[in-house]
C-alpha cells in the first residue's frame, strides 16, 4: 500500500552531507527554498544549478535515486507547466481558438518546472542526507527558542520520535487487518469512490481501536521510565557543531549573498 | 514467613501492609455505580537479591500490584514502602520508578525509539543524566543483555525475545535495585520465552538484582526463589517452589495447572514409583529415577 514512497527516505551513505549537522542542512534547505524565488536570471538560475550540482556529486547518493522520487510531482508539474503556456499574455506564437501560446508563456512554463525540480530535489537532498531521528533532534534544537513562547518543543519532538517509530508497525497491521476482513469477504478493490470509502470502515475502525490500546500501553510504559511531560530532559548523543558546521553555513551564505547581488545589479 | 520475621527491614526491598486497590466503575453522571477490588488488603515483603515468582489466573490482580509497587497507581489503602521509600509520597515517585522498572508484556509497545540505543536512553534521558555518563549507561545495560551488536539497529528488525532484551536493557540503564517483569514472555513464542527468563535469572545472580516475575505458566517459576499465588486480589499462597507445587490441588482450586514434569512425578510416585518429592525440573527427575534403577 504504501511501498513506493520515495519522498523523505534515507539514502545511508558515508558523505560530507551525511555527517553534517541536522541544523545546518534545514537551514540550508530553507535557504535553497528562498534561492529557488529569488533566481530570475540566466546567471542565478547557472549559479543554483552549479550549487545543486556539486551539492548532489559530494552527497554520494545515486541521481537515478533522487530523480525516483520525481515521479510523484510529475503531473503537478505538467499542469502548472500547461496553465503557464496558455494563460500567459505576450507575444502569440501559434493560436487555435480560445487558446494562444505566447513566447513568454513558453519561458514561464519552462521555468516553472525548473523551479519544481529543483525544490523537490533541493529539499530531497536533506532527507536523504538526514535520518529521520537525526532530522526530529534538528527540529527540536531548532525550534527550540519557541520554547520561551510556550510551544512544547521537547513534546513535539517526542510525539515525532513516536510517530517514526509507530508507522511502519500500523502499515504492516493495517495490511493484516485488511486481510483478516478480504478473508471475511470484504471488498477493497472494486466499486466507485464513496463505495470505496464505504469499504474501508470494517479497516479503520479495528485499525482505530487497536492504535488507541497501544498508545494506552505505550504511555504506561513511558511512564514507568520515568516520563513526564514538559520536563528537562538530556540526550544520549546530543547535537554539537563542528568546524565543518561553521564551513557549511558559510557557503550556505555566500551562495545566498550572491543570488542576492545578482537579482539586485543583473 | 518465620524467615521474613527474622530479617530486619533494611533487607526487605518490597514491603506492603494491608494494601488494597479499588478500580471504581462510574455512570454518565460520575456516580459510583459499582467498585471493582483488584486488590484485598495484601501484606507482602520482599527480600533484595531475590527471585520472586507471583502467579495467579487473568484478573486475580498481579498486575494491578506491580503498577503500585511502580508507583505507576496510587493504592486505594493501606502502606507500601519500595527501596524504602513511601509510594504516598509524590516526591518519591520518579526515584521509585527509576529503582523498580518494568518490563511489560507487548514488546513493540514498550519501545519508544526507532533506534535501538536510544530507547535504551529513554530512561536516564528522562532521569536528566548527563550524556557522557548515558552513553557508559548505555554501553553497559546493552552488552549486559547481549544486543551491543544491534545498538545502531531499528527495532523493526528483531524477533520478540530480542525486543523483550532491548526493554529489559532499557530498564537497566536506569540502574535499578528491582526488576518487574509483568507477564513479558506471554507474547513471545517458546525460545524467547525461555531466552528472556534465563536473562532475568542471570542479572539477578550476577547483578544482584531483585526480580519479580510475574506470570501464569508454573513452569517459569521452577527456579524461583519464592512464589506467592495470587487470586481474587488476594495472596493466597506463598512459599518455596518445591512447598507450592507439593500442594496440586489447591493449585487447581486457584485456577492454576502444575508444570508438566512436576506433573509426571506426581503420577509417578502416585502409581508406586518410590520417589521422594515433586521434581521441579527434567534433570532432578532423572536423577532421582537413576537413583532408584
Amino acid at each position: 500500500m504504501f511501498r513506493n514512497i520515495t519522498l523523505g527516505q534515507y539514502y545511508p551513505a558515508e558523505s560530507v552531507l551525511h555527517v553534517l549537522d541536522p541544523r545546518v542542512k534545514l537551514f540550508g534547505a530553507l535557504v535553497w527554498i528562498i534561492s529557488i524565488f529569488l533566481m530570475d536570471g540566466l546567471f542565478s538560475f547557472l549559479l543554483a544549478t552549479g550549487f545543486l550540482m556539486f551539492l548532489i556529486i559530494i552527497s554520494k547518493v545515486p541521481f537515478s535515486f533522487m530523480v525516483r522520487g520525481l515521479r510523484s510531482i510529475m503531473i503537478i508539474v505538467i499542469i502548472a507547466s500547461v496553465f503557464n503556456i496558455f494563460f500567459t499574455p505576450g507575444n502569440t506564437l501559434v493560436e487555435a481558438g480560445p487558446l494562444k501560446i505566447t513566447d513568454k508563456g513558453i519561458i514561464n512554463a519552462v521555468l516553472m518546472a525548473i523551479r519544481m525540480f529543483y525544490l523537490i530535489i533541493g529539499t530531497s537532498l536533506m532527507t536523504l542526507t538526514t535520518t529521520p531521528n537525526n532530522l526530529t533532534d534538528g527540529l527540536s534544537r531548532s525550534l527550540s527558542p519557541l520554547e520561551k513562547l510556550r510551544v512544547p518543543v521537547t513534546d513535539i519532538a517526542m510525539m515525532m520520535t513516536i510517530a517514526l517509530r509507530f508507522i511502519p508497525i500500523l502499515i504492516e497491521e493495517t495490511n493484516k487487518i485488511m486481510k483478516a476482513q478480504m478473508a471475511r469477504g470484504a471488498d477493497f478493490e472494486h466499486g466507485g469512490l464513496i463505495k470505496k470509502a464505504k469499504n474501508m470502515v470494517p479497516l479503520l475502525v479495528p485499525l482505530f481501536v487497536s492504535a488507541f490500546r497501544r498508545a494506552n500501553d505505550l504511555a504506561l510504559a513511558m511512564e514507568a521510565r520515568c516520563y513526564s511531560s514538559g520536563k528537562k530532559r538530556t540526550k544520549l548523543n546530543p547535537l554539537k557543531y563542528a568546524r565543518r558546521d561553521a564551513i557549511a553555513y558559510i557557503i550556505i551564505l555566500l551562495f545566498l549573498a550572491g543570488l542576492i547581488l545578482m537579482k539586485i545589479f543583473l | 514467613m518465620k524467615e521474613l520475621a527474622r530479617k530486619r527491614d533494611e533487607d526487605l526491598i518490597i514491603k506492603g501492609r494491608g494494601l488494597t486497590t479499588e478500580y471504581f466503575r462510574r455512570d454518565d453522571e460520575g456516580n459510583v455505580e459499582s467498585i471493582d477490588t483488584a486488590l484485598d488488603h495484601i501484606d507482602i515483603s520482599i527480600i533484595k537479591g531475590r527471585f520472586i515468582g507471583i502467579i495467579g489466573h487473568n484478573g486475580c490482580g498481579k498486575s494491578t500490584l506491580a503498577k503500585n509497587i511502580n508507583a505507576l497507581i496510587t493504592p486505594s489503602e493501606g502502606s507500601l514502602t519500595v527501596c524504602g521509600m513511601d509510594v504516598y509520597d509524590e516526591e518519591s515517585r520518579m526515584k521509585i520508578r527509576s529503582m523498580a522498572g518494568m518490563v511489560f508484556q507487548n514488546p513493540d509497545n514498550q519501545i519508544v525509539s526507532s533506534i535501538v540505543e536510544e530507547d535504551c536512553a529513554f530512561g536516564p534521558e528522562n532521569l536528566g543524566i548527563p550524556s557522557q555518563e548515558i552513553r557508559e549507561r548505555v554501553d553497559r545495560a546493552l552488552s549486559s543483555v547481549g544486543m551491543f551488536e544491534k545498538r545502531r539497529n531499528s527495532p523493526e528488525h528483531l524477533s520478540g525475545g530480542q525486543k523483550q532484551r532491548v526493554a529489559v536493557a532499557g530498564v537497566l540503564s536506569m540502574e535499578p535495585e528491582c526488576i518487574i517483569f509483568d507477564e513479558s514472555t506471554a507474547m513471545l513464542d517458546p525460545e524467547g520465552r525461555q531466552d528472556v527468563l534465563n536473562l532475568a535469572h542471570e542479572l539477578n545472580e550476577k547483578k544482584g538484582v531483585t526480580v519479580l516475575w510475574i506470570t501464569h505458566y508454573m513452569e517459569e517459576l521452577t527456579g524461583a526463589d519464592h512464589i506467592f499465588v495470587m487470586d481474587n486480589g488476594r495472596i493466597v499462597m506463598e512459599g518455596a517452589p518445591r512447598e507450592i507445587f507439593a500442594r496440586d490441588e489447591e493449585l487447581v482450586q486457584h485456577g492454576l495447572t502444575l508444570p508438566g514434569i512436576t506433573l509426571l512425578s506426581r503420577l509417578l510416585k502416585e502409581n508406586g514409583i518410590p520417589l521422594r518429592g515433586v521434581s521441579l525440573s527434567v534433570d532432578e527427575l532423572y536423577e532421582e529415577l537413576m537413583a532408584l534403577w
